[in-house]
């Protein structure tokens, strides 16, 4: 099944769009794509008349040229009969919105559009999902444009089981700055699942980084997703929800007790590279990091800062993740000394992590993270900011994001994310560093890059 | 496996009626299969008891045999360290009056470290292998490492390092290590097992697999076969 026209669609028809109801979620859709997109919408509805200026088809094959995209938005029961009239208009794709399926009961319905795209290797997402959303492209999402967050294009694609999981992420991504390639609401993921997804999304050059949003696999599907998923060669992040479902069966043997649903579900993860987030927090962070550096570390970290506790906080993090803070030997510190400007040489303490002090300047950062970046024994660098020292100016982003891109290492920053100091962390953004609102969340950057074992 | 062992499968289909296998057949099927057991006889009396403890020489172990009992300690009906002919009567009598009673297996007395090997089939995933510190503890203490079958090498090897109790296998304090490519070959096997079993079984418990400087022994195991009517007899 080819599911490119259901992201690069050139045509598209909403079906249910109402001349009546201007609520309905059909027309939510068509006046935004019709309003904001570049796609060609039509809407389709038995009874015709016009919405928004534009007179609605009263079938698809009244339409005057092929269909790449069909948006159902019909009642459940109609679904059959819309989707065989759109594959016998040769339309190539289409995402299912409508509810009343096997999330309500009714298995049977659910099947019959399954048996129905199958028999015509129709590729469709859904039902009971919001669809697709591909920034400048088409949103088949039935939200009223204006309210919804968009974060800027770039290259990480969602999938979720969830609809409003999916749309509060990405409300998330605009506000850390995480870019979005391709956003897919799969619902009850009735014919086109997480593992056709997967294999479409590892082809697809946009997308550099593919997270999932999972309640759970049918039988069997799970092994195959790692299997595959093992082999992409993206960065792949899950976050896993009903974690504690599943715990009242009777279990006759240890090992079945030990080895429960999500012990199986998070062990078949690690064991093949995919970096399971526990929670939001670890989601975000997580997207950040990857989206910026595809390439594993083994977690050998470097520190530089301006006050010890960060310092210390950072240790902390690190150690309970399990990430490594190697000491400076003699030779490299007393050259690093030397390079340092007066008033902080004497005072700085050199050990990793290494604090500057409240006298710290630029320079200083940048003969740092030099020094730590050349060190073989480091493979990532960390830098905790602190904007409102005297010394350090809104630059030190943009200054030690040509230092790492030099080394080819990661570099990843912790600033306070406040207005004030949108200057120095968008010096960093903007030459590809990430920057945490936190030093645990800097800290799971790291732990993000060496979890990520693509082949 | 099972091409060269048919009797592996006989094992099985002679136990669907209880709906798991119980310890002595497991420990035959693991024999067959390539794993080291220990000296073991079903006794009915006291006297196949006594005669068998003289074979192999005391202290020994009993266990009940009882298709009824999923799990021996619960009700006691494991004992350790049998020294003389009295106190081995003694508890034949005592297991004579447990639930669904068969007879009492003896067995040699090993010592090693107590692992847990085993298996599941997991809805989402299949055939998953569980490899953790054993004994009766084992939920207690849930040192465990897990891994999607079949596992090559360097998965055994990183299940073991990847235990809390490392540390004890490698020799701890003295101890002489417990040997590592016995470990890692008993695991390997495990695993080419469950992968022909995944069809017929549930989930499989060795524990414990005593393990020391020279060898790993299945000293207890159960097979929970695949429901055909949807429940476990218990």
């Amino acid at each position: 099944m080819d599911l490119k026209p259901l992201f690069e669609p050139r045509t598209m028809a909403v079906f249910g769009v109402s001349s009546t109801n201007y609520r309905h979620p059909a027309n939510e859709i068509f006046t935004k794509n019709l309003l904001r997109y570049p796609v060609k919408v039509y809407g389709v509805n038995p009874r015709g008349g016009t919405v928004n200026g534009q007179s609605i088809h009263r079938s698809i094959s009244e339409i005057p040229e092929p269909i790449d995209l069909a948006v159902i938005a019909v009642r459940a029961d109609f679904v059959p009969d819309v989707l065989s009239e759109c594959i016998r208009a040769k339309a190539r794709s289409a995402t299912v919105i409508s509810g009343g399926f096997a999330e309500a009961g009714k298995r049977d319905l659910q099947e019959r559009i399954v048996a129905i795209a199958q028999e015509a290797s129709f590729p469709f997402v859904g039902p009971n999902c919001l669809g697709i959303y591909v920034p400048s492209h088409v949103d088949t999402f039935f939200l009223p444009g204006e309210r919804m967050v968009k974060p800027a294009i770039g290259n990480v694609s969602f999938v979720s089981q969830s609809g409003g999981i999916l749309v509060d992420h990405l409300i998330k991504f605009a506000g850390e700055g995480v870019g979005l390639a391709k956003a897919i609401s799969i619902g009850n993921k009735a014919l086109l699942g997480e593992l056709d997804l997967l294999d479409y999304l590892a082809q697809d050059p946009a997308t550099r980084v593919i997270v999932f949003y999972i309640e759970g696999f049918g039988p069997n599907e799970g092994r195959a997703f790692v299997q595959n998923a093992g082999k992409c060669g993206k960065p792949i992040i899950v976050l896993k929800s009903g974690k504690s479902a599943g715990g009242s069966r009777a279990v006759s043997s240890h090992t079945a007790s030990l080895a429960g649903d999500y012990a199986s579900f998070s062990a078949a993860l690690s064991q093949y590279g995919i970096v399971e987030a526990a929670n939001e927090l670890e989601l975000i962070s997580f997207c950040e990091s990857l989206s910026a550096y595809a390439k594993p570390i083994q977690g050998r970290v470097g520190i530089v800062t301006v006050s010890g506790g960060h310092g210390a906080m950072a240790i902390d993090a690190c150690t309970a993740h399990g990430i490594v803070v190697p000491a400076l030997p003699e030779d490299v510190r007393e050259a690093l000394r030397k390079n340092l400007s007066p008033s902080v040489r004497e005072i700085a303490s050199l050990a990793n992590p290494i604090d500057l002090t409240g006298s710290g300047i630029d320079d200083d950062f940048v003969a740092t993270a030099e020094t730590l970046f050349a060190m073989e024994e480091i493979d990532c660098v960390l830098a905790l900011l602190l904007p409102y020292i005297p010394g350090i100016t809104a630059d030190l982003g943009a200054k030690l994001s040509s230092v790492a891109t030099r080394s080819g290492k990661p570099l990843i920053a912790y600033v306070p994310h406040v207005e004030k100091y949108a200057m120095l962390i968008e010096g960093f953004e903007l030459n590809g560093a990430p920057v945490s609102p936190s030093i645990e969340g800097a800290v799971l950057m790291v732990e993000a890059l060496r979890r990520n074992r693509p082949c | 496996m099972l091409e060269s062992h048919p009797d592996i499968l006989r094992i099985i289909e002679e136990a669907r009626g209880d709906g798991w296998v119980l310890e002595a057949a497991a420990k035959q099927l693991f024999s067959l299969a390539g794993f080291a057991v220990p000296r073991f006889a079903l006794a009915r009396t006291t006297e196949e008891a006594h005669r068998f403890a003289g074979e192999i020489g005391y202290p020994v172990v009993a266990k009940i045999v009882s298709p009824r009992i999923l799990h021996k300690s619960d009700v006691g009906g494991v004992a350790v360290g049998i020294g003389n002919d009295g106190r081995l009567a003694e508890v034949f009598e005592r297991f004579r009056g447990l639930d669904g009673f068969q007879g009492v297996l003896v067995e040699e007395m090993l010592s090693g470290i107590e692992l847990i090997l085993g298996a599941k089939i997991d809805v989402q995933f299949g055939p998953m292998i569980l490899l953790g510190m054993g004994g009766t503890g084992v939920e207690i203490y849930r040192d465990v490492a897990l891994r999607m079958a079949p596992l090559t090498e360097k998965d055994a090897l990183a299940m073991i390092d990847g235990l809390k109790a490392r540390r004890l296998l490698e020799g701890y304090r003295g101890a002489a290590p417990v040997d590592r490519g016995k470990l890692t070959e008993t695991i390997r096997i495990f695993s080419s097992l469950v992968m022909e079993l995944e069809g017929r079984i549930e989930s499989i418990d060795i524990n414990p697999l005593l393990c020391s400087a020279g060898r790993c022994v299945v000293a207890d195991a159960r097979i929970i076969l695949k429901s055909i009517s949807g429940t476990v007899s218990r």
